[in-house]
Order: structure tokens, then C-alpha cells, then sequence
């Protein structure tokens, strides 16, 4: 099979890379780009450790193909993080201990802060369902809720 | 151990020192290692849960273009049972088990170059149920397989027997003026962690292998892998790399001395990673059960009798975790008399692996439903029950040994005045009371403290840190030393870069591995004693530590300033040389952690579902090193096993193919499913550990099974005494009861 030619901007930056045609997106990010911060848990849209934002949309990475990112933006966990220092949901997560072995985190943390953007103010029910294709094994799910809920109160009013 | 007072570190909640590697998707695991040359391996499975195998011919592997290796199971000459799980010998025993593997350019290659395998196979009758596996006549997954080992009795399924008895069980029973009695089955449950198995390996022309891996235990990985390829531990390092999630099920090996030996052959790194499909077929699981039941009590609720009998599927080889499933069974209970029979039955299952508190969840679901039912005989609350018959300090347990402190009294009398426990439930809904309980071990650890120039203080240990356990070593370190947490880094080492760590697992690094670094920190402050000393031209005993610093003993006339690790740090040169701590142990009295849990639940009569509404867990910690990752361990632990309560379990077809093998169908709780797990952490400190560490990590899992099921008891007025808890079941066994 030839390989397909992608030019994309993945969080920010224009890209260019080779894939092949039945490379998904996220198989593209990890070994075409080498950005590993995307997990792969299942490779079958169950899990949500592969999730990214596709052109502001959350999406797992392993259900899309990465020649589908020709001329798209892309935005992945690494880029959550601006220079200035952590997302508040990254710091959320850590000051409430919404981690232990971390495989999930960064693709609840995309999930999260595409919560965050589209609905500011997120009752616990709107959280858990919005979540719910984020399988985490670790922590039960109560403090990556409870980082959630904090980071929503900080960003409605910044201390 | 010295009752710690004025605790300054230990019991605060601060961030993890590998937090933000972890929140930046910086932190490698297992599939994040990518090597110049590296080829990708891929395995060949069993489409037969029995069989055997009359040849294998790799050439068409061989033949496709970019294949660089290939192996079956006569490339993994050692390693007994887990070298034929590793790769099959002479029969396949499960589906999914592992017959052949190639290493390509490319995963894609490799796996379209495992259709090019021609393996010839004698198919078998399968054994897919404990019943069918203990019947007469039963077809033999293992012909050489005899009961204990007992060769003048014909082979059979039952791997092992296990008994354990006291007192006059029949008496017991006689003295009784209630008995309860049931039969209980639990099914199939996977670990379910999110990170699928994945290594890479090299190996040089010396013979000496590096392998990558996400693992519990680098150091059992050395010595698996090197049994399965009859190589010395020496001949192989490993690397453990970040390990997301394991629960007990990455304590074993499937793909290393694989790799290994692909890499072998073609020269080149190889990196093997398995799929979500591959974890759920031929990984883990952890035990179908079928348990029985039965205690009798005075009308005053003293128990006078109890009897467990239980079996446990091991999968293909024998080790079911039945034995713990033995000894943790009434080990909640000061009993004169029981009996206890476990056995260890082969079927055409994957081999079995640990999973969190193995084999404790599934036979205490079985007492903890009868204990509940009992409470309902003889119109006493549960609790009430419980602390009636409950084991406390100088009970010899059911298994043997005399317990030290314990703390499950104190849970009981937590729960009692508990404001979630004296709230009756909601209307309509049902509320479930369980014991959980979990021994913990020690074992051997090292650790090394290094203080770098400017006093900041590393800590090498060789425990995978798998939930937090760096912060609790730093904690404990900070602790010791009498310094900020901030100025402290924790970090794993691989099998040379550290000392000898047994692995991550039952309950055992923050208790041992921190011993370890509180007597590696121990030995620092001796040294910057004597380096003090030294300075101030004082006699060692003349100088004490205190909050961090050297300083002279009160009485002892010295005109000088206090020494901070950091001054010592900086002129170590001048006084000896850099400061190194160290320590090596073998833990000894782990101290076992009891729990107190209960749910409510919402039983939905239209369609089965059952909707839990509230969970409460009290336990006993010993002491909470960081207090949120104790909560942590409690909440997640929880909530594996309301979802083995409530909706995980294999399904098989009548071939013995899984029918469910991935997150869709295999059901782990999501977000939506779950409510806030509330925790009370209760403090009866260890007396083996210096702060009081009890381990925390496995007890969680074990009472939420039969918390659950006797919630779904207390909502229906009946009890459905096998899990799952799924709504088929619970709509059928509404249908039933009508």
C-alpha cells in the first residue's frame, strides 16, 4: 500500500506525515508524530484514553483514520498545557488526586476541558454522563468528579 | 513501634511527585518506547479451547516480506506451566492461549503473516464449568493432572484440596437455634486495567537481554523470563516503565521471553503489545466460583458453627486462588468451630492470575450473604451481628495465626454511629451490610537515599508505583528526615539500578518498601551525625537530629550553628564523602486490614437494572500515609467490585469462545453508573511499622460484592444468590418470584 500524505496542525503547529491508508488517527499521533501522550486502551471507542479534538470536537482518536486529519486541527494532550504553566483541569486532577496509575488521565483531562468550554457550569449528573465514555479502573470515578466540579468553580471565579 | 505524635508530613495531601509527568501525557507506559530498528511482534492464538496440537509450520510466516522471526512453543524450552502459557507445547488449553509469534516491519505485516501459520490441531472436548470439570467421567484438561499430587488416585480436574477445621462443626451445628445455608456463584472477572500488556526487548550477542515492560514487579519479570528461555537472572535486565493499572494481573509474564526471543533471532529490538481483544482472552482473570455456605448462632446471635465449601476455577494450570479464599473466609470471626474444604479445579479457561485480594471477594460474598441472612433470621442488625462474633486482638484466626491489633471492631463501631448508616434508606430502596477483609505481606525491599549537593533528597526503590505509592514514600521520607516533602524526589529503578524489591502486590509497598526508606533515612541521619560531629569536633553521641538539622545535644557546651542536610550535603566532600543511605529488610507483620461496607440500591422492576444509589466503605489503614490516595484505594476498589456485583462476568459459547471480550460487552462501571463512594478511614496503627502502616489496597474490593447482593436482598424481599447482579438476572429472578 502507498503511504498517504497528511498535512495537518496538530495543536497549533502544521504538520506533515506519512500514513498508512488504514492508520487511524491514533495509531498517526503516537508512532507517525510520536506524540504518546494518547493512549490506546481498547483501539474500539470504549475506553476514551485515545480521546483528542478533532476541529473542536472530542473524538476518539482510535475510530478515526489519520488521513481523515488531512487539512483538520487537532488537538491533543500535550497541548493542554499552555506555557504559562498547567490547565486548571490539569492542576485540578492533581490537587484532588483524580489519578493513581494514569494510564486514563490525559484522555479524561481532554474530555474534561471540552466540558468545560462547551457548558461552564456543569452539574455532577452533566459531568458523570459526559464522562461516561472515559473508563477509568483506578480511582471509582469520585475524585476525577470532584477535580472536575473544583476546576469549573475556579474558572467561573479565578482565585 | 513508637506511637508517632506530632506528625508533621505523614497525613497531608500533597500533590505526587510524578503528578504532572502524568497530567501532560509525558509519562511513558508500557506501549510508549519506540527503539531504532525496532520490529513489532504479534501472537498467534488458539481458535480451540481444547486441543491438541500435531504440528506447526511457521514457513508461510517466514515466507511473507518483512517478516524477520518467527517461534512457536519449542523456542521456550523452561518455565513449566508458565513457559506453556507463555507459548503451547503439546495442547492448547483455552482459546486465545498463545501457539506461535512472528516479529515484522510492522504490526500490520506481522499480523497478516500469522494467517501463513499452518497449525494442525486434534480437537478436544472442552471443560467449561467447575460442575462439569468435577463430574465423573469429566474429560481431562491435564492427563498427568492428580489431586494433590496423589498419583496412586486416577488424574483428575481438582488440582488441590485444602482444609482447614477447629472445634466440633456437627456439635456447633446442634447448639444452634438457627442455621442458614446457601450456594453461591460468582463468575469469571477480569482486572480490567486500561493499559493492555506491552514490552520491548533487545538482546546483544552476549547473550544479554534489556527488556521494557509494564509490569508489578521488575524483578519477577527477570526471573520468569529467564526461567521460560534457561538463562540466569543476570543474563536479563528489565525496565519497568510507568504501568497503567494492574490489579494483581501484571504480576505474571505473557510476551517477554517472547520478545526476547524474537529479537534473538532477528537481531533487531521487538516490541509486542497486546490488543484489548488478547488481555480479555488470554490475561488475567481472576476465578469463577462456586461456593456453599452455612452458619448456625444462639438466638442471642453468638455463632456456633460455620462450614465453607468452595471451589475455584484455576483456568488451563493449577493455582486458583483458593487457598486465601480459604483462610479469609470466616477470618472476620471468633469461632470455635468450622470447617473449611477449598478446591482448585482445572477447566479450559485462561490461567488465572491475581486480582486484587484474590480469592477473598468470592468466598467472603458467600458468608458475608449467609451472615446477613442469619441477621434477618434472628432480627438483629447486621452490624450488631458482626461485632458479636467479631475477631479482635489475641483471636486466633481461622487460618492460623494470633491477630495482633486489629481493627475491625473499630470499623463496626465507625459504621454504627455513621450519619450514611443511621440515615435509613430512601424509600424504595434496599440497603446491604458486608465485612471485607484482606491478610496484606511484607517481604523483601530495598531502598537507597542519595542527597544531592544542595541537600534535595532522592529515594531509589525498586516497588512500581502503580497508585500514588511515590507520594507515600516521599511522605514517610519527609517524615523521617524532618524536611518538606518539596525537597524530596521518589523514583523506581530497573533490576540493575536498584536493589532486590519483591513486587507491587498484596498491599505490601507502602507498609515494606516504606520501611525501607524510613531505614534508609534512618542511616542518613546517622551519617550526617557523624559528619556533624566531625565538623563541631564533638563525639557522635553528642549530636542530635532534630527537624532537619544537626545540632548539639542540649547540655552539650559547643558554640556552633545547626547543620541542615543541606550544609552537610554541600561539604561532604570534606567530611567522607557524598551521603548514601540504604536498607534491605524482609517485612515481617504486614498487619491485616479489615473493612466495613454497605450499599443502597434501587431495583428497577420493569427492567432489572439495579441502580446504586449510595456506597459507604470504613477501613482500617493503620495509618493514612496521604490520605487522599488511601481514599483512593478504598473508592476504586469499590467500585471494581460493584461492577463484579452488579455486571462483569465472561460469557462463554458452549465451545468455550469468550462472547464478550471487549469494553462493550465485558461491562466495567462507567461515570454514569456511579455515585460519590463515600470513605471514613479508620486509624488502629500497625504495630510492626514504624507509623502504623497497614496495607490498604486489596481489602476494598471484598465486601462490595456481598454488600451489594444483600442491598438487591433487602429491595426484593428475596435474595438472588448468584452474581452478576445484571438486570437479565434480576428481571428473571422478579419474573420468578412473582
Amino acid at each position: 500500500m502507498a503511504k498517504v500524505h497528511v498535512s495537518t496542525t496538530v495543536n497549533g503547529q502544521p504538520m506533515d506525515v506519512l500514513v498508512e491508508p488504514n492508520d487511524s488517527l491514533l495509531d498517526t499521533l503516537r508512532d507517525g508524530l510520536g506524540l504518546t501522550g494518547t493512549k490506546e486502551g481498547c483501539a474500539t471507542g470504549d475506553c476514551g484514553a485515545c480521546s483528542v479534538m478533532l476541529d473542536g470536537r472530542l473524538v476518539c482518536s482510535c475510530l478515526v483514520l489519520g488521513a481523515e486529519a488531512e487539512g483538520k486541527t487537532i488537538d491533543t494532550i500535550e497541548g493542554v498545557a499552555d506555557g504559562d504553566g498547567l490547565h486548571v483541569v490539569q492542576q485540578k486532577f492533581l490537587e484532588h488526586a483524580a489519578l493513581q496509575c494514569g494510564i486514563c488521565t490525559p484522555g479524561f483531562i481532554v474530555a474534561a476541558k471540552a466540558l468545560l468550554e462547551r457548558d461552564p457550569n456543569p452539574d455532577e449528573t452533566t459531568i458523570r454522563y459526559w464522562l461516561a465514555g472515559n473508563l477509568c479502573r483506578c480511582t471509582g470515578y469520585d475524585k476525577i468528579v470532584r477535580a472536575v466540579q473544583d476546576a469549573a468553580n475556579e474558572l467561573a471565579s479565578p482565585a | 513501634m513508637a506511637e508517632a505524635v506530632d506528625l508533621k508530613a505523614i497525613g497531608t495531601r500533597p500533590v505526587r511527585p510524578d503528578g504532572v509527568e502524568k497530567v501532560t501525557g509525558r509519562a511513558n507506559f508500557g506501549a510508549d518506547l519506540n527503539l531504532p530498528g525496532m520490529l513489532h511482534g504479534k501472537i498467534l492464538r488458539s481458535p480451540h479451547a481444547h486441543a491438541r496440537i500435531k504440528s506447526i509450520d511457521l514457513s508461510g510466516a517466514l515466507a511473507v516480506d518483512g517478516v524477520l522471526a518467527a517461534v512457536s512453543g519449542k523456542d521456550i524450552p523452561g518455565g513449566g506451566d508458565l513457559g506453556d502459557n507463555v507459548l503451547a507445547n503439546e495442547k492448547v488449553l483455552y482459546h486465545g492461549h498463545a501457539v506461535a509469534a512472528v516479529a515484522a516491519r510492522s504490526a500490520f505485516i506481522a499480523e497478516q503473516a500469522l494467517d501463513q501459520i499452518k497449525v494442525e490441531y486434534e480437537v478436544l472436548n472442552p471443560v467449561l464449568s467447575i460442575d462439569d470439570a468435577i463430574a465423573d467421567g469429566a474429560t481431562l484438561v491435564n492427563e498427568s493432572q492428580h489431586t494433590n499430587g496423589d498419583t496412586s488416585q486416577p488424574a483428575s480436574n481438582v488440582a488441590a484440596v485444602t482444609k482447614f477445621e477447629r472445634g466440633d462443626v456437627e456439635k456447633g451445628f446442634a447448639d444452634a437455634d438457627v442455621v442458614v445455608e446457601g450456594e453461591y456463584r460468582v463468575p469469571t472477572a477480569h482486572q480490567g486495567y486500561i493499559e493492555p500488556h506491552a514490552c520491548t526487548a533487545t538482546i546483544n550477542e552476549e547473550g544479554k537481554a534489556t527488556v521494557w515492560c509494564c509490569t508489578q514487579g521488575q524483578f519477577d519479570v527477570r526471573s520468569m523470563t529467564a526461567n521460560c528461555l534457561n538463562k540466569q537472572v543476570s543474563d536479563i535486565r528489565v525496565i519497568p516503565s510507568e504501568i497503567g493499572g494492574g490489579f494483581g494481573g501484571k504480576t505474571t509474564i505473557y510476551l517477554e521471553p517472547v520478545a526476547v526471543k524474537l529479537s534473538e533471532i532477528s537481531g533487531r529490538p521487538v516490541k509486542m503489545v497486546m490488543s484489548r481483544e488478547e488481555v480479555f482472552r488470554a490475561t488475567g482473570p481472576t476465578s469463577a466460583t462456586l461456593c456453599r455456605a452455612k452458619v448456625g448462632a444462639k438466638s442471642d446471635g453468638t455463632i456456633t458453627a460455620a462450614t465453607a465449601w468452595l471451589a475455584y476455577e484455576a483456568g488451563a494450570y493449577p493455582g486458583a486462588p483458593v487457598g486465601p479464599g480459604c483462610m479469609s473466609v470466616l477470618a472476620p470471626y471468633d469461632l470455635e468451630n468450622f470447617r473449611i474444604e477449598g478446591r482448585d479445579v482445572l477447566v479450559n479457561k485462561p490461567k488465572v492470575a491475581a486480582y486484587r485480594a484474590p480469592g477473598a471477594p468470592q468466598s467472603m460474598h458467600a458468608m458475608e450473604c449467609a451472615i446477613d441472612d442469619l441477621a434477618r433470621e434472628l432480627d438483629m442488625d447486621p452490624l450488631d451481628l458482626r461485632l458479636k462474633n467479631a475477631a479482635d486482638e489475641g483471636t486466633v484466626a481461622p487460618y492460623g495465626p494470633q491477630y495482633p491489633a486489629i481493627g475491625l471492631r473499630a470499623c463496626l463501631e465507625a459504621a454504627k454511629v455513621h450519619p450514611n448508616y443511621t440515615t435509613p434508606p430512601a424509600e424504595g430502596q434496599g440497603r446491604g451490610v458486608a465485612v471485607g477483609f484482606w491478610f496484606n505481606i511484607g517481604m523483601q525491599s530495598s531502598a537507597e537515599i542519595r542527597i544531592a549537593e544542595n541537600g534535595a533528597v532522592t529515594i531509589m526503590e525498586g516497588s512500581p508505583d502503580i497508585g500514588g505509592s511515590r507520594a507515600s514514600m516521599c511522605l514517610m521520607a519527609a517524615e523521617t528526615l524532618g524536611i518538606p516533602y518539596e525537597n524530596i524526589n521518589a523514583h523506581v529503578g530497573d533490576t540493575e539500578a536498584t536493589g532486590y524489591c519483591n513486587t507491587t502486590g498484596g498491599s505490601r509497598t507502602t507498609f515494606a518498601t516504606g520501611m525501607a526508606v524510613i531505614e534508609a533515612c534512618e542511616d542518613i541521619i546517622a551519617q550526617c551525625k557523624e559528619r556533624a560531629a566531625l565538623t563541631w569536633e564533638l563525639d557522635v553521641d553528642q549530636v542530635d537530629w532534630e527537624d532537619g538539622q544537626a545540632v548539639p545535644k542540649p547540655g552539650v557546651n559547643a558554640d556552633v550553628k545547626p547543620l541542615s542536610l543541606a550544609d552537610i550535603a554541600r561539604s561532604a566532600g570534606r567530611t567522607g564523602g557524598p551521603l548514601l543511605g540504604r536498607a534491605s529488610l524482609n517485612a515481617q507483620g504486614p498487619g491485616a486490614s479489615f473493612s466495613v461496607n454497605w450499599t443502597d440500591v434501587e431495583v428497577d422492576h420493569e427492567t432489572g437494572k439495579v441502580d446504586v444509589k449510595a456506597f459507604t466503605g470504613v477501613q482500617d489503614a493503620g495509618r493514612a500515609i496521604h490520605p487522599s490516595y488511601v481514599e483512593g484505594q478504598m473508592q476504586g476498589g469499590a467500585v471494581q467490585g460493584l461492577g463484579w456485583a452488579l455486571n462483569e462476568e465472561y460469557i462463554y459459547d458452549a465451545d468455550g469462545v469468550m462472547e464478550n471480550a471487549g469494553f462493550l460487552d465485558y461491562r466495567v462501571p462507567v461515570t454514569s453508573d456511579m455515585p460519590m463512594i463515600d470513605t471514613q478511614i479508620v486509624e488502629v496503627p500497625n504495630p510492626s511499622h514504624p507509623y502504623g502502616v497497614r496495607g490498604v489496597g486489596e481489602t476494598p474490593i471484598v465486601a462490595p460484592l456481598a454488600a451489594t447482593s444483600n442491598a438487591v436482598r433487602d429491595a426484593l424481599g428475596f435474595r438472588i444468590n448468584d452474581l452478576p447482579l445484571s438486570p437479565p438476572r434480576v428481571l428473571a429472578a422478579i419474573d420468578d418470584n412473582e
